[in-house]
């Protein structure tokens, strides 16, 4: 990074080298916790660290090596894609939707950033001992209702009960297969200089839905999760464009951390706007309140679209068209400067950059 | 959004940042007190569109980096104990002691909860009669009244199974600690407008008067703290010293009174040590004698714990305005948001992870984003 792209400290008595914040990036050993706290499960730096230092070299391969949401492989010429989720959430009911929602489209929504046609899942349950029969069957049937929605079969299952105090009621893992349109190829690593930043609608829905039930605060209206499977807006996507170069669901980390991910992973430069990124306004105002970053926090319903600027117009105007992606927007674009980092021009016509989130994201205390 | 938007309007900003321009004529060093008003100039970009001559000094505002390693360290003792559920705000879990912090003691298997009001705390310790229910009390003027609240309420039901470990800093005797400092560079402050919200401004014209410096109590959206720089700027300019409250849809002289009641029946001042700054005398609260069974440094005889901080950490410096937080050695090294040697490097409020996080660029002229779909 040259000096010029930096701003210099206005202190004539400025000293310091410019800061390397490629160095920055440089996997860091795991060092400071040797048990697993929180933070870990959170889809920041601390979740990466676990994937790259336990679970890449103990598995290592080169479809793992991608992680993608969903790795695509081929068989018979054909190719299929395989991803899989666990649905740990708590409560197991929250405003706009359920574990069962989750369990669904979380997986679809995987299959779906590679491209793939969601075809099967499985779906394996974890019980606690005590765990309400009547609440399970209905869990099972928003489950079937889920899959229906989205045009999947559950194919395969298993159920195990663990002892009272040894799980959280309910824990829910699915696993899917899909297979993927010939001609269709998108990767975390296909974003290309000038390619257009598309977001499917209103970010972190989900996450503050959740905090609103789980911790019991209050704001003037309800917010509702934006749970939703995403397969058949990807499927119209395609239809018009083949050539979509990626495709994410800003899940855990939220668009920060999926922005990063694609910025890493292509070597480009990625610049959005704060001021184009679609925020319902109740969920900008509990943000606001408890001093989080809405750019940090989960979404179960969104996707962002890195897509050729030739074809930004009608792929816009196709999510758009969808119920999952009326509020679809362009963000931003990928750019040369800044390779690997993502930066937002600020509402006032400034700039900083952003960062992936290092775990759990804090609430502020004042 | 009513009181939010209308306030981040960048044609107003740009339109504040050019009257500051015309009316500054030589460079001034002006101090934004509050973490607050800090997260706000670097997420924002504020500094970007001032003037070269405008220069922002972060202060000690940030109530989580300035809390002493040996009250995070008492935090760590009792948290660690069997029968303790220790209640914190969010931010002070990623806090650094000197070997642990709450997220590790968390880990291994202690009892500690995130919470967002300090009456939680005392709901939970009725809740649980059989354990003992600690809650961390840090923070400034701005937090002071909730927790005293939290405490009188306690008191006032008889719930005996709670306390609180109180580390209350105090703006005012922080100022003069800047002001009285060797190399001082402030020359004016932004003074914290939810800190004046509860406490008023009647304090602040003696120490503008004894140190000759202008104190402008500010908000905290891009359009308050442009404002409250503007107006900055025009007294400095003009040789003036006044105290001018740029905040008044929230801020007002006499303050809070409920809230000073509520302060003053729980809480007397005392001498407090500030990480990387030391000790300055009068610049605290604690529980008076009257509250005294609800202060966990008595209930669980931590008092005596006092703890060295890391010799690689700048914080102080950076606290004090001597270095901006990239000119530390540490900085983006050792010292990074997932290995903090100092707090302010741990909440998003410290100078160290503002600088951090939202590390800045000179922005390439390009054409809207908006314009390039059409």
């Amino acid at each position: 990074m040259s000096e010029r792209d930096l701003k210099r400290p206005h202190n004539p008595q400025a000293s310091s080298d410019p800061l390397d914040y490629n160095g920055l990036n440089c996997p860091v050993p795991l060092q400071s916790y040797p048990n697993i706290i929180l933070g870990h499960g959170g889809g920041g730096k601390l979740s990466a660290e676990l994937v790259e230092h336990i679970f890449l070299p103990a598995f290592q391969n080169d479809h793992l090596a991608l992680l993608g949401d969903a790795t695509v492989f081929s068989i018979d010429g054909g190719r299929l894609a395989m991803s899989t989720d666990s649905y740990v959430v708590r409560p197991l009911f929250f405003p706009g939707g359920s574990i069962a929602d989750l369990a669904i489209n979380g997986t679809v929504n995987d299959l779906s950033m590679s491209g793939a046609k969601p075809l099967y899942l499985s779906a394996a349950f974890i019980i606690e001992e005590g765990f309400p029969v009547a609440e399970l069957k209905r869990i099972a049937d928003l489950m079937g209702a889920a899959a229906l929605r989205a045009g999947v079969t559950v194919i395969t299952g298993d159920t195990k009960v663990v002892e009272k105090g040894r799980g959280d009621g309910l824990y829910i893992n699915t696993c899917g297969l899909g297979i993927v349109p010939s001609g269709v190829n998108i990767a975390p690593n296909r974003a290309a200089v000038d390619d257009v930043i598309i977001l499917s609608g209103t970010i972190a829905d989900h996450g503050m839905a959740i905090m609103s039930v789980r911790e019991g605060l209050e704001f003037e209206a309800d917010i509702e999760s934006d749970s939703a499977p995403l397969n058949a807006m990807v499927a119209a996507m395609l239809e018009k464009c083949p050539d979509i170069h990626v495709l994410r669901d800003p899940t855990r980390g939220g668009l920060a951390a999926t922005l990063n991910e694609i910025a890493q992973a292509s070597q480009c430069g990625i610049e959005i706007e704060d001021c184009l990124v679609p925020m319902d306004p109740t969920v900008q105002s509990a943000c606001e309140i408890l001093g989080l970053d809405p750019l940090l926090v989960a979404n179960e319903g969104k996707l962002v679209c890195i897509v050729p600027k030739a074809h930004a117009a009608e792929v816009l105007q196709t999510m758009r068209s969808q119920a999952v992606g009326k509020e679809a927007a362009v963000i931003g674009r990928v750019v040369t400067d800044h390779p690997g980092m993502v930066v937002a021009k600020t509402s006032i016509g400034a700039s900083r950059v952003i960062t992936v989130p290092i775990g759990e994201q804090l609430p502020r205390i004042c | 959004m009513k009181y939010l938007t209308e306030y981040r309007d960048g044609a107003k900003a740009q339109r504040l940042a050019a009257e500051i321009r015309r009316i500054v004529t030589q460079p001034w060093a002006i101090m934004e007190v509050c973490g607050g008003q800090t997260h706000s100039i670097i997420r924002n970009g504020i500094d970007q569109i001032l003037p070269e001559q405008v220069e922002m000094i972060h202060g000690p505002g940030c109530p989580v980096c300035v809390t002493p390693l040996a009250a995070i360290d008492k935090a760590l003792a009792i948290a660690s104990r069997p029968e303790v559920i220790f209640c914190s705000f969010g931010d002070m879990l990623r806090v650094p002691g000197s070997n642990d912090d709450l997220f590790k003691i968390k880990g291994a298997g202690g009892d500690v909860r995130v919470i967002y009001s300090p009456l939680d705390a005392v709901r939970i310790a009725r809740e649980n009669p059989e354990r003992e229910v600690v809650f961390l009390a840090i923070g400034f003027e701005t937090t002071a009244p909730a927790n005293a609240m939290a405490v009188k309420l306690a008191k006032q039901q008889g719930i005996t199974n709670f306390s609180a470990l109180v580390s209350h800093v105090l703006v005012p005797p922080a100022i003069e600690t800047i002001m009285n400092s060797p190399g001082n560079r402030v020359n004016a402050f932004l003074a914290a407008g939810h800190v004046c919200c509860v406490t008023g401004f009647a304090e602040y014209p003696a120490l503008a008067a004894k140190y000759n410096v202008p104190i402008v109590v500010t908000g905290f959206e891009p359009l308050d703290l442009l404002e409250g720089i503007r107006r900055t700027v025009l007294q400095l300019e003009k040789g003036q010293a006044k105290v001018e409250n740029a905040y008044p849809r929230v801020v007002s002289e006499q303050g809070n009174r409920a809230a000073q009641a509520v302060i003053e029946e729980v809480f007397e001042v005392t001498d407090r040590g500030w990480r990387g700054i030391g000790t300055i005398p009068g610049s605290g609260w604690r529980l008076n004698s009257d509250y005294r069974e609800f202060d966990a440094e008595y209930k669980f005889t931590v008092s005596d714990i006092s703890t060295c901080e890391s010799p690689l950490c700048r914080a102080g410096e950076v606290l004090k305005g001597a270095i901006k937080p990239n000119q530390c050695q540490a900085f983006g090294k050792e010292c990074t948001p997932r290995t903090p040697l100092g707090a302010t490097m741990v909440s998003s409020e410290g100078a160290c992870a503002a600088y951090y996080n939202y590390g800045r660029f000179v922005h390439l002229e390009r054409p809207a984003i908006a314009e390039q779909v059409s």
